[in-house]
């Protein structure tokens, strides 16, 4: 890139000038020594070729980049199968408490039975929740739950002799980290067709399951499923796989549509996922840090990764390591502590008396969204809905528009888009997912405006294509980010032209 | 709400689920609700039974450190823009957290000399599991080479990793008497079928490993060298790119992120451009828009799970944008001069006190290899029952080692001390002063 | 509607090969297969020399949201790659069954060649 480029803020390293810091480092209080004679033999770097700024203009800089950002305290983020729910503000409070903070992982268990029994409280709280035996909060996010449990699952059949169990089953609309945690864990991924209702084909799974015989290991099933309904055959399901020697793994990442109103471990599995950042209220960060605690009926405890929170008759916690059957470390200490610690405070927020209100008011804004918003576009299954529900828009093809176009024009009217073509089975899919925390006049005033996009792309189309206008930036060149790969920020020929932005 | 649905109550919503299911939900196991104030005084009575770093100067090391962290982070990082938004995937109101990517991985090229870095991982741990299972598919080779100085978690993890897929790995005692990694003995190792090398930078046990000459064993047979590395450490430290390695991985955590128990976490992971579309997890690319404005985006999108799914390169569905972003900040305000201070400072501190501690009766080295700022020391007695006694002069003491390596009787009563820049002369003194006892 | 010349031969995974008067065969995707992908932004394709089986996956097209793999419709080596198309992915968007080809084979046997569609066949097979 040579030409001069229009930018709206230069990056770090535009912005750096010779001789300029951040911080102020303190002076050396020890006998200093040469370095070359502390590191005898070691080759040293001649150059640290990172930025130099003083702090006020970092600050800057991270505040104006900041601003092109949606997110959630700022409106509504009806993204489909991500439960973009409103993070309560004494989570952030709770994980700044230097005692949760400021703990080394390796320090003396006397020193961390504060840790140790949110862990352990954690651990207790979420089995109930989810109907399990037993609960590990190792996995650092949903796609390493998957991973964990699918590993389980094996070390279960090798333990009992049947080891030759090599096959997953997956619906065809499950989310890709399905397939591809089996692939992971060794596993080869046979399909379930999906059948009209938007539901598992139990014909089909039954056929599945006989022509696979003897080397069935599970099945992996997201409940509400991906498309926002309840299996309703999920106890016939659980019955047909247990029957084939399968278990039975939930793909947790719709739990909210269940909380404190039904619970996947009554309804056949045996292991599953659930996503604190989802569910439980934990902040998505811009894509993370998560944490995809797995639960687990007792057949599979004994497997599970060291360590284990545990208590003993005098009421001190410990990390129990003597578990002879576990599949071994998944994490390298104990799992993603902080989000643990703010999903803890969201749990006792709600307490047993009112975690249903969760679920019943996420289902309850799903539904009024599917009924209204109906009325504009065709629901893709249009029955009662759980948490969220599948619009397709495949009629504006006429008007040459596509999902897409109508996603990037609800940017222009201040919302974050929903979920754009998943599940793969819908065409033309748009996925809403307004979860407990809005209220009707937020949905109302949503509905509004995407009946009035509806009608802009039947009169004025190019307003969708050219969509959205009013965002920090128009839709990007993404061929040419794949084409001329652009990874890392260097000096030559980079020169820049800031642009205001309002 | 109900009426426009057209169904008498929120139950009716419910119906799907059959009365079986409902009928058994039992929620009574779950502690019971608690008011606002109710919740900050049960998490404050939580947290206060800890004993944190802010009151106890703690010498603990091995993976996660006690740096400082530049106020700048918490306040660049406590923002709702940052913290409150979800995964770039509408990149036209997502530019802060990509530009924030795209520099993070020109921080990270940057520090590492390596041609490109991914938007991170989970954890340092995963992060070499995913290297290692990168370097096998590479190669079409089967079996990794791992040093025993690797942090002992990062060497289980990533057998829990391999303990699936037809891969496996061996492991490489560390000379008994620099603790370096065994030239001699890693020839020996490496065979035709060899994938990779893995060793780390510094290493377990504190010591800085001569990576060119590993680089050079591994590539004579065809292998990959995997360097997972200190990232603070490269304040000071030749960088493992001009040393050969293949594949950088590492624990970012010590950059702008709280030791928090341990998590989360953030795992670096860079490599050569060649492997650029075997990378695993998100990377983020920089292009233009319809204007012409300079724009970001994510990028080689097809290596991911929801496009590839049982073909992906990982099954990795996220990064840790958050903490990536802390890592940023903190590489931006501390800068060359400032990392460059930080560096030396542990190297200063850690053998100011690791000379005192070994003038002490009782007390000596272990290693000769030169070290950074962890280093190993052989008590006079159990290092449980000195962290003990350390504990009520209020002082975190070191790791003990044995737990980790039972079959190495060179490491029975050893420690494992780290003194970062956050340790005063005053505190590494009472460090001495009591384990004078 | 899609381009899709009647002197060619079609495959259900949407690759076309032409039989060449030398007794090779030329296979590259076909026109709807360029429009379903969209821009396409990366190829991978063997080595010549390589022997493919009938139905063996010789390559992988990518766009910017899409992937598929290449399945070989015939059995044979490669003999000739199209080196043109690297850092030039585009022209298989512009020109498919021209400059768009993507690798030459020797056949080794006839097999699987029944299977081969017409262009009408083809046809209906895309819905067209």
């Amino acid at each position: 890139m040579n030409e001069t480029l229009k930018v709206i803020e230069p990056t770090i390293f535009e912005l750096s000038r010779p001789g300029r810091t951040g911080t102020l480092m303190p002076e050396c209080d020890v006998p200093e020594r040469p370095t070359a004679e502390l590191l005898p033999g070691v080759a040293l770097r001649n150059e640290l070729p990172l930025p130099e700024l003083s702090e006020c203009e970092v600050m800057r800089h991270f505040v104006r980049i900041s601003s092109l950002n949606y997110n959630v305290d700022k409106g509504f983020y009806p993204l489909g199968s991500c439960t973009m729910k409103y993070n309560p503000k004494i989570n952030d409070q709770a994980v700044l408490m230097p005692g949760f903070s400021r703990v080394h992982p390796y320090q003396p268990e006397e020193t961390v039975q504060g840790s140790l029994e949110v862990l352990y409280r954690m651990q207790s709280d979420l089995a109930a929740i989810l109907g399990m035996d037993a609960v590990s909060l190792q996995p650092a996010a949903g796609a390493h739950g998957e991973q964990l449990g699918l590993a389980l699952i094996r070390a279960y059949h090798e333990h009992r002799g049947e080891g030759h169990r090599k096959t997953i089953l997956i619906p065809t609309a499950a989310h890709g980290t399905n397939p591809a945690s089996a692939a992971r864990t060794g596993y080869s991924v046979v399909d379930v067709n999906t059948n009209e209702r938007g539901l598992v084909d139990v014909a089909h799974l039954t056929a599945q399951l006989e022509k696979n015989a003897g080397k069935v290991a599970g099945f992996m099933l997201t409940n509400p499923n991906t498309v926002g309904l309840f299996e309703e055959d999920i106890e016939t399901i659980s019955s047909l796989v247990h029957g084939a020697g399968g278990l039975m793994y939930c793909d947790g990442a719709n739990m909210n549509a269940l909380v404190g109103t039904a619970r996947p471990g009554d309804m056949g599995f045996d292991v599953m996922h659930v996503n604190l950042h989802k569910t439980f209220s934990v902040p998505h960060g811009g894509g993370g840090p998560g944490s995809g605690p797995v639960g687990v009926k007792a057949i599979l405890e004994p497997f599970l990764p060291v360590p284990q929170a545990a208590k003993r008759d005098d009421g001190t916690f410990y990390l129990d390591y003597d578990r002879p059957l576990s599949i071994g470390k998944i994490a390298p200490f104990y799992g993603a502590f902080l989000a643990v610690v703010r999903a803890y405070a969201y749990i006792l927020h709600y307490g047993r008396e009112h975690l249903n209100e969760i679920s019943e008011n996420a289902v309850l804004n799903a539904n009024y969204l599917r009924v209204r918003l109906g009325e504009t576009f065709p629901v893709a299954y249009d029955r009662i809905c759980m948490h969220e529900c599948v619009f397709t828009l495949k009629d504006l093809k006429k008007h040459g528009v596509k999902a897409l176009d109508v996603a990037k024009r609800i940017i222009d009217y201040g919302y974050h888009p929903p979920t754009m073509y998943f599940p793969l089975i819908v065409p033309e899919c748009l996925m809403i997912e307004p979860t407990e925390t809005e209220s009707m006049d937020t949905i109302d005033r949503f509905i509004t405006a995407v009946e009035k996009i509806a009608l802009e792309a039947r009169d004025n189309p190019q307003l969708l294509l050219d969509a959205p206008h009013s965002a920090p930036v128009r839709r990007l060149d993404e061929v040419g980010a794949a084409k001329k790969l652009d990874l890392a920020w260097s000096p030559v020929g980079h020169s820049v032209d800031a642009v205001s932005v309002s | 709400m109900l009426a426009a649905i057209g169904v008498g109550s929120v139950a009716e919503l419910f119906s799907p689920i059959s009365e079986n299911i409902r009928s058994k939900a039992d929620f009574s196991a779950v502690e019971p609700s608690l008011d606002d104030i109710a919740l900050k005084k049960r998490l404050l009575k939580l947290s206060a039974k800890n004993a944190d770093m802010d009151r106890y100067p703690c010498f603990l090391g091995a993976g996660i450190y006690d740096h400082f962290i530049p106020p700048v982070v918490g306040a660049i990082t406590g923002r709702s823009e940052f913290y409150t938004a979800y995964t770039p995937y509408q990149p036209e109101v997502s530019q802060g957290v990509l530009q924030s990517i795209y520099e993070f991985q020109s921080l990270i090229v940057r520090l590492t000399g390596m041609e490109v870095a991914n938007a991170s991982l989970y954890d340092g741990a995963t992060a070499l599991a995913e290297a290692v299972i990168m370097a096998c598919d590479l190669t079409r080779r089967r079996h990794a080479v791992i040093a025993s100085s690797v942090h002992p978690a990062y060497r289980q993890v990533t057998q829990t990793y391999l303990s699936t897929l037809p891969f496996d790995e061996a492991y490489l005692p560390a000379h008994p008497e620099t603790g370096q990694t065994d030239l001699a003995a890693l020839s020996e190792a490496i065979t035709d079928d060899t994938a990779c090398v893995v060793v780390q930078q510094p290493n377990f046990f504190g010591v800085v490993e001569d990576l060119q000459a590993i680089a050079d064993a591994t590539h004579a047979r065809g292998a990959l060298l995997i360097v997972s590395v200190d990232p603070i450490s490269l304040g000071l430290l030749e960088t493992p790119g001009a040393q050969g390695a293949d594949i950088v991985v590492g624990e970012g955590q010590g950059m702008g992120c709280f030791p928090a128990f341990g998590g989360p976490l953030l795992g670096l992971f860079a490599c050569k451009k060649e492997f650029v579309r075997r990378i695993p997890g998100r990377i983020v690319g920089g292009t233009v828009d319809r204007d012409g404005t300079r724009a970001y985006t994510m990028t080689l999108r097809t290596r991911e799970q929801d496009i590839r799914r049982d073909q992906a390169t990982s099954n990795i569905c996220t990064n840790q944008a958050l903490f990536a972003l802390a890592a940023t900040v903190y590489l931006s305000a501390q800068g060359k001069t400032g990392l460059t201070q930080v560096a030396s400072l542990c190297l200063q501190k850690s053998h100011y006190a690791q000379e005192k501690i070994t003038g002490l009766p009782g007390f000596e080295s272990i290693f000769s290899g030169p070290f950074f700022k962890e280093f190993v020391i052989r008590c006079p007695e159990d290092p449980t029952i000195l962290n003990k006694s350390l504990l009520e002069r209020g002082i975190l003491g070191g790791l003990p080692l044995a737990q980790y390596y039972p079959e190495s009787s060179h490491l029975q009563n050893a420690m494992l001390l780290c003194v970062t820049e956050q340790r005063s002369r005053e505190e590494i003194d009472a460090l001495i002063d009591a384990l004078k006892g | 509607m899609s381009t899709i010349p009647a002197d060619l031969k079609y495959s259900k995974s949407h690759e076309w090969i032409r039989t060449e008067a030398d007794g090779t065969v030329t296979i590259g995707i076909t026109d709807h297969a360029q429009d379903e992908l969209g821009d396409i932004v990366y190829l991978e394709l063997p080595e010549v020399g390589r022997v493919i089986a009938f139905d063996e996956v010789f390559g992988t097209v990518e766009s910017v949201k899409a992937v598929s793999e290449l399945y070989s419709p015939v059995a044979g080596e490669v003999v000739a790659v199209n080196d043109t198309l690297t850092n030039a992915e585009a022209t298989i968007n512009e020109s498919p069954y021209e400059n768009g080809w993507m690798i030459k084979v020797r056949l080794k046997d006839e097999s699987g060649a029944e299977e081969l569609l017409t262009a009408d066949g083809y046809k209906s097979e895309i819905g067209e």
